[in-house]
């Protein structure tokens, strides 16, 4: 009984181990990338940190682009989590505490917009975007952003909203409290967590979304974070040691913020499949 | 002053009464003005032939022409499809297979678990074009980690061009895919199997059925929920995988990576036949728009009601057998 207990511990720690090194190891030698010089990278001597750590990647980056790229992606991205936490939140209490025709097929559809492949709508959208002189504006971007945010942080808060007893309400509008007022001042505080995952959502989906901005952006007054690396990528041969800079830095703010409130995004995962 | 407070008690109810319509309105403008009216577009588009001359684009209506023509003049609609069809069902299968074996081990109890389950939202957070960018490095025919490693280790003599025949670039985009949404699999299958009461498992392992017996009935029965949701959200997901072709392989070598999402923006931006490319993104489409149909039939049922069942039929059973 004994040694099958020790076994079965070793076995389960070499795959708890196993998951550990497929998870990091592959994100690990991005970043080891990064730090090292081109020279050495080349020569394929490197397995675990570069003998001479550089931050000259990080400095020739600065130098090619990433700054106003980035600034796009921080414009985009902060413009889309405010105006869709503002009206998302509140169509969400719409959605839970009123009555009113259409409410549900409004719902399901919007649920079933989450549905709809990009590559259906980018083809329209070029050409109507096209007409109003709308292709490579970041106020393009943003708009389209908030259509892909919104069906779910409004399915999301909903959910919140539903459990949160209508008494307290009730009782804040018997003491002279208007409709909203109530809602902000007495709902509000109490959904925070559902508010905290919604907001991480929507910033992860907007600052690594690539495929409409690859399409709609042709320029640097418009072309965020990923549209870069992909330049990087492709334009004038691949410049891997660029990428993988770039890409480190790009994929920070996510990582970071993932790692940090994870709580919050486990419950958000759980209330609502969410498109990555 | 008695006049104004009843002007705006006036004006109070009309706002109140239409409040809730009210506070949907701009959403809803946003989600529908921005993905339906495309939708329509798009199938307009698909009916007519579709040219540029100058600023101006030129519609001629062809009816089911665009349609027919993919099955029989498009040279590479087919195996574009197969392509696709092949990736969706390999990844979606590894994925879940993957992700459900990785949550029983880590649904263990063992030291530093909330640190293991937390590294899971890594790739999870990672934007596809890093995530792309990474592996496209790491599968690098002359530097890339993969060989290095291979022939430290001795396994291999010399250097594969991963990327560089069909069927290895077909592998490195399916590992790099399965790579990045596995922890999904794994972050939700956690999630539903902390629901499982411990005393179905004590019941079972009383009765003798511990283990696999365990899982098949017990385990596997009260996931069962989330996986179906995990099975169709992951096939329409699968089928708009675009981002890893487009960096990694650009659909190649010889269109063996050459899924269809990739395929279609080929056909309307670089071929400029906006006609051909939206009656395929139709019929992508019209795939997702089924799968989602079920999706939406398994949400809304994905109440209480069927795992309160399970539980209610293998309490049944467990004791059934104990008494027996």
């Amino acid at each position: 009984m004994k040694v099958k207990k020790v076994l079965n511990r070793t076995i389960l720690y070499f795959l708890v181990a196993l998951i550990i090194v497929i998870t990091l190891a592959p994100y690990l030698w991005l970043v080891i990338s990064s730090f090292s010089t081109k020279i050495e990278l080349m020569s394929r001597q490197i397995f675990l940190i570069p003998h001479n750590i550089t931050l000259a990647n990080y400095k020739d980056l600065m130098s090619k682009d990433f700054i106003p790229a980035a600034m796009n992606s921080i414009i985009v991205t902060s413009s889309v989590v405010v105006i869709s936490v503002i009206i998302g939140v509140l169509a969400a209490y719409a959605f839970s505490r009123f009555r009113f025709r259409g409410k549900n097929p409004l719902l399901n559809l919007s649920l079933f917009t989450q549905m709809i492949p990009p590559i259906a709508l980018i083809i329209p959208m070029f050409i109507i975007f096209k007409r109003l002189d709308l292709i490579n504006h970041r106020i393009t971007l943003v708009m389209i952003y908030l259509s892909l945010v919104l069906p779910y942080l409004i399915w999301i808060m909903k959910s919140y909203i539903d459990v949160t007893p209508k008494t307290l309400e009730e009782a804040a509008m018997i003491d002279g409290c208007s409709r909203l007022k109530s809602f902000f001042f007495v709902v509000l505080p109490m959904i925070s967590t559902g508010l905290a995952a919604t907001v991480i959502f929507s910033f992860i989906i907007t600052w690594n979304e690539f495929f409409y901005a690859f399409s709609l952006t042709k320029t640097l007054d418009a072309k965020t974070l990923p549209v870069l690396i992909y330049d990087f990528n492709s334009k004038f041969g691949a410049n891997y040691v660029m990428s993988a800079t770039a890409g480190v830095l790009a994929s920070l703010p996510p990582v970071l913020i993932a790692l940090l409130f994870q709580k919050y995004i486990i419950t958000g995962l759980a209330a609502g499949a969410v498109k990555e | 002053m008695k006049t104004k407070p009843l002007k705006k008690r006036e004006k109070e109810p009309f706002f109140e009464r239409h409040l809730g319509p009210i506070l949907i309105t701009p959403s809803t403008l946003v989600i529908f003005g921005i993905l339906f009216i495309p939708i329509f577009y798009a199938l307009y588009m698909s009916l007519n032939r579709i040219s540029f001359r100058g600023a101006d684009t030129i519609y001629k209506f062809a009816g089911l022409q665009n349609f027919i023509n993919l099955f029989t003049t498009d040279p590479w609609f087919k195996s574009s499809f197969l392509v696709t069809l092949l990736f969706v069902m390999l990844t979606v299968a590894t994925e879940i297979v993957i992700g459900v074996a990785a949550s029983l081990v880590l649904n263990k109890k063992f030291h530093g678990r909330g640190f293991v389950r937390g590294l899971m939202i890594l790739p999870w957070a990672m934007p596809t074009v890093v995530n792309a960018v990474m592996w496209k490095w790491i599968f690098n025919a002359e530097y890339g980690a993969a060989n290095g490693l291979l022939l430290k280790l001795g396994l291999i003599k010399t250097s594969i061009a991963w990327l560089g025949t069909p069927r290895m670039a077909f592998f490195c985009v399916f590992l790099a895919n399965v790579w990045k949404e596995t922890p999904y699999v794994i972050l939700l299958a956690i999630a539903a199997l902390s629901t499982i009461p411990e005393d179905l498992y004590e019941a079972a392992s009383i009765d003798g059925a511990g283990g696999w017996k365990a899982f098949w009935r017990i385990t596997l029965p009260m996931i069962k929920p989330v996986l179906l949701i995990l099975l169709i959200t992951k096939t329409i997901w699968a089928f708009q995988t675009f981002d890893l072709v487009a960096i990694m392989t650009s659909g190649g070598p010889q269109n063996a990576t050459n899924l269809l999402s990739y395929y279609i923006h080929f056909v309307a931006f670089k071929q400029t036949d906006f006609g051909s490319a939206a009656a395929m993104s139709y019929v992508l489409s019209m795939i997702c728009f089924a799968l989602s149909f079920v999706y939406i039939k398994v949400f809304m049922n994905k109440d209480e009601n069927d795992e309160k069942k399970i539980k209610k039929h293998l309490k049944k059973k467990l004791a059934g057998a104990h008494e027996g």
